[in-house]
């Protein structure tokens, strides 16, 4: 059986997916066995791959880098997987979509709130312009699975994991759905 | 009293006359998904999870309200019933920010339960996000309106058990809103006698106990039950 | 107050009729045209030209042209005047001997007034509703007369089922089986309700006949008061209809002060009241369950039925509510025969009815036909064409109708036939579109209207409507993907059938209506194609 090309990004969440993501523990040197990870926050790839079997994606829509990135995954990856309740609901990320667009939201973090310089950060080319709304995944790309939780359990990836390395459909039901 | 004679999804049940479906279902271990349903208050019939399909045409109609009748067929899960049942579900999570993970009744809510047993993995509607207040100017307990279906449980059991009605409903549509006596902070009600009945009514994390955090609201229905049990039969069973 | 007295009076108000007349509406419509400054001059007018013995200036309801407003006509002779101002008052006067006048006029005989029948506005135009001598002489308050000393309640119900009329509401449903339903229910007391809370866009037929002839739904509801067992009436009327309220308001008063309300009303045992009750704001009100929560001043919301307001109603008695043009028809149905009133319209859907017409059309206004009329006659013909000569659709029942397409319009005008073509007779407004018109803008409108009147008490309906209005707003955008379109009409079928009261339930039909017909305005917006309206492609 062909290794499955697995990739995981980090947009906008608190990398707390990740984190469970490492609780898999010594099921890790399992996943080793069959999956190459070809893009991660744990692996040094400054460019997204092409013809990646499965991505699993943490975090919501918040900035044009997030878009990008999310247009480029979705054309390069067979199987696109909506990871934690961020991606899947926008969830803490997007709170702040409660407060308005971009524009009154740094005013508030960075003006309003602030007790020295406030000033909205500057420094073109490297900070991201934020999106006017948060969204979760699926309203920027088509996603095809879903793991919900904040973050999923451990236990909860490992099993929509080992259904893609069988090569089957992941299904989770009952309480590996549960939001939060 | 006279016995009525359905159909409950194939299954031959009886059911005392003037019972409603919902009650014939739970007596016969029958399941139906409910929300602004709470045993021992008026029925509103507002959240329409409970619809059953009725008769050979299956009629879509609120089990909660509608009474059971002879020969009545009733189907309480076909896949229409669980399709909208989702999207009703789907339809209360974009309305308002049910943020489970930071909200006190993770995993204690009524609203996530549902959301699981029908599975609701993700949402297919936008987001409203609308900018909602808390009110924590009670003592003991709090209004966060981000956590609101408008069910009226509160509404309804302050009026009916506590015979208060500190609780009721401004606005319409999707600004309708629980108010406090006339609109003021909860805090400053003369009428709420305090005792707490709608923190424990609430499906949610709407209406909480002050010092909760994340997961901590754990209602106790027990307590309802006794209070009606006390009032209906006079019986103080503790 | 006995019958002689009744005829009495209508005798000396024929004796002292003058021999000219002169009719100035003072309806909203012509009203906000300046028609009160009119009327004004005209007094002045025949004032000064020393007429006063010889010539009435009479304040009259609608004279239903109502874009060409301030409408005046003259009698005997029957020549219009449209846009009439107050300086052309003294050469109106003039006109009266043959004099001539720079009024512009306005024909009589034209299609418009031609086509049209008189039932419902028999009195609308013709008498002054604040003057109830004047509905007497036309043969008002005969049919209660004849009700109380002639008929049994049973007699009246079986009349009005036998006339065949059905509820002018919208939904249709025979009058006649309502109030044997609530004349067979058991109450120690039941009440009469008097839906007037008319809330659709563009609808305006229960306010003409409010403002116009009060009396004829006044005497309605005492009939039916007899007829059920009630002995107490209201009429919730919306809020946004002052002239309306204060035109019933007088005629009340001037019915109980002739005890044609009131107790021992013709010298019988039958007493009954009317009193007001007005709206604030609510479309939701204008259904039964809402409107009688807000009647006994509780919160304006919907609750499920059964129980029916026939069972258990206002304050759990049986009460029995129509919509005003359904009491106004009663009178005639009574007076007339139930045979009469049945040999107008069709069959199913007897009688007439009244419609609001306006939109893009050349004569916009209060129209009456018999039922059955075909849609092209009243927008066509009636309605005079659209200026633009294209006609797209015709919007029928307001947010709860549908948009019915060029090529449908041969249709007939009644409750079968405009629900078989997915749209709703409603309560009779009628709106027409040309290509300026987009479809989907259309439905975005009304769903617009019916997310702000939601009253928010059940989830489909509260936060269903916000989606849908979402999911329009996306197509029109142009940021839709097909999976919006497929999920705009899922969501359109669960709110419809999953909604707690009709305002919920019917919330999705404009959206389904223009699928049906006018999908390739969506097709052409997920096209990322530029909005505009556009003819249909079967029309080009």
């Amino acid at each position: 059986m062909a290794r499955l090309r697995l990739a995981t990004v980090w947009l906008g969440g608190c990398s707390g997916c990740h984190m469970s993501f490492l609780d898999m523990d010594e099921w890790l040197i399992e996943l080793a066995r069959w999956a190459n990870i070809v893009y991660s926050p744990f692996v040094d790839a400054k460019e997204f791959p092409e013809n990646v079997d499965a991505t699993l994606v943490e975090g919501a829509v918040a900035n044009e880098d997030h878009l990008q990135l999310a247009r480029q995954i979705r054309q390069r990856s067979r199987w696109v997987i909506s990871f934690g309740d961020c991606a899947v609901t926008g969830n803490v990320t997007a709170m702040r979509n409660c407060f308005g667009g971009a524009h009154e939201v740094l005013d508030r973090g960075y003006i309003q709130l602030a007790t020295h310089n406030p000033g909205w950060p500057s420094d073109p080319g490297h900070l991201p312009i934020l999106l006017d709304r948060v969204t979760p995944l699926h309203e920027a790309i088509p996603v095809d699975f879903f793991i919900p939780g904040c973050p999923p359990p451990a236990p909860r990836i490992r099993q929509v994991l080992s259904a893609l390395i069988e090569g089957k459909q992941p299904h989770l039901e009952g309480d590996d759905i549960r939001f939060g | 009293m006279a016995v009525r004679t359905l159909t409950i999804n194939d299954k031959l049940v009886s059911s005392p006359e003037g019972a409603t479906i919902l009650q014939a279902a739970r007596e016969n271990g029958i399941d139906i998904p409910t929300l602004c349903q709470l045993d021992g208050l008026s029925t509103v019939g507002a959240c329409r999870l409970c619809l059953v399909e009725v008769g050979p045409a299956g009629r879509l109609q609120a089990a909660c309200v509608t009474q059971v009748a002879e020969e009545m067929v009733v189907r309480t899960e076909t896949p229409k019933l669980r399709e909208y049942r989702r999207m009703i579900i789907e339809l209360l999570l974009t309305e308002r920010n049910h943020v489970c993970s930071v909200c006190v009744a993770n995993h204690h809510c009524e609203l996530q339960d549902l959301a699981v047993k029908l599975g609701v993995d993700h949402v297919r509607f936008e987001y409203l996000h609308p900018h909602l207040p808390v009110d924590v100017s009670h003592e003991l307990f709090g209004i966060d309106h981000n956590r609101c279906i408008l069910c009226t449980r509160c509404v309804r059991i302050c009026d009916e058990i506590e015979g208060v009605h500190t609780w009721d409903v401004s606005g319409r549509g999707t600004n309708a809103r629980i108010i406090s006596d006339l609109n003021q902070p909860w805090g400053d009600s003369p009428t709420c006698t305090s005792c707490g009945k709608c923190v424990q009514a609430c499906p949610t994390g709407a209406v909480f106990r002050q010092g909760s955090t994340v997961a901590e609201m754990e209602k106790d229905r027990q307590r309802l039950r006794f209070l009606l049990t006390a009032r209906e039969k006079r019986e103080w069973l503790v | 107050m006995d019958l002689n007295e009744l005829n009495g009076i209508a005798a000396d108000q024929q004796a002292s009729r003058k021999p000219c007349v002169i009719r100035c509406c003072t309806a909203a419509g012509c009203q906000s045209a300046g028609s009160a400054a009119v009327l004004k001059a005209l007094q002045q007018a025949v004032a000064e030209a020393g007429k006063q013995d010889a010539v009435e200036v009479r304040s009259v309801g609608c004279l239903r042209l109502c874009c060409q407003g301030p409408l005046v006509q003259l009698d005997p002779d029957q020549r219009m005047f449209q846009k009439v101002r107050p300086e052309q008052a003294s050469s109106l006067v003039a006109a009266l001997d043959g004099g001539t006048t720079d009024a512009e006029p306005c024909d009589p005989a034209a299609p418009f007034f031609a086509l049209q029948a008189n039932v419902v506005l028999v009195n609308s135009g013709r008498i002054d509703p604040e003057q109830i001598e004047h509905y007497i002489a036309a043969d008002g308050y005969q049919a209660l007369a004849k009700a109380l000393t002639e008929m049994t309640p049973q007699d009246v119900v079986e009349a009005v089922t036998r006339s065949g009329l059905r509820g002018r509401g919208g939904a249709g449903y025979p009058t006649g089986v309502k109030w044997s339903l609530v004349a067979r229910s058991q109450g120690e007391r039941k009440y009469v309700v008097c839906n007037a809370d008319e809330g659709d866009p563009g609808a305006f037929m229960n306010r003409s006949v409010l403002e116009s002839d009060p009396h004829s739904v006044l005497e309605g509801m005492a009939i039916a008061g007899y007829a059920v067992g009630a002995s107490q009436g209201y009429i919730y009327i919306r809020g946004e209809y002052p002239l309306a309220t204060q035109r019933l308001q007088t005629a009340i008063r001037q019915a109980g002060r002739l005890r044609l309300l009131g107790t021992h009303i013709l010298n019988t045992a039958f007493d009954f009241r009317i009193d007001i009750r007005i709206g604030a704001g609510a479309f939701v009100c204008g259904e039964e369950t809402a409107l009688m929560a807000s009647i006994m001043g509780e919160r304006g919301t919907p609750r499920p039925r059964p129980p029916y307001p026939a069972e258990s109603g206002l304050w759990g008695y049986p009460t029995l509510i129509n919509n005003v043009e359904t009491f106004a028809n009663i009178p005639q149905i009574i007076r007339r025969g139930a045979d009469w009133f049945a040999s107008l319209g069709t069959p199913k859907s007897t009688g007439t009815k009244v419609f609001s017409l306006t939109g893009k059309v050349r004569n916009t206004g209060l129209v009456e036909v018999p039922l059955g009329t075909p849609l092209r006659v009243l927008v066509e013909d009636i309605g005079g064409g659209s200026p633009s000569g294209y006609i797209k659709a015709v919007q029928t029942g307001g947010p709860s109708g549908g948009c019915v397409p060029a090529h449908l319009l041969d249709t007939a005008v009644d409750y079968e036939s405009l629900a078989a073509v997915g749209s709703i007779m409603g309560s009779g407004g009628l709106i027409v579109m040309d290509d300026e018109n987009n479809m989907v803008d259309v439905a975005r409108f009304f769903m617009g209207f019916c997310m702000d009147e939601s009253c928010g008490k059940c989830i489909p309906c509260r936060a269903g409507t916000v989606q849908l209005h979402r999911l329009l707003t996306r197509i029109l955008d142009r940021k839709a993907t097909r999976r919006d379109l497929v999920l705009l009409e899922q969501l359109c079928g669960m709110v419809r059938e999953t909604s707690l009261c009709g305002l919920g339930q019917t919330a999705p039909n404009p959206v389904l209506s223009t699928l049906r017909y006018f999908r390739h305005e969506y097709e052409a917006l997920l096209r990322g194609e530029r909005r505009h309206g556009g003819p249909h492609p079967d029309d080009q």
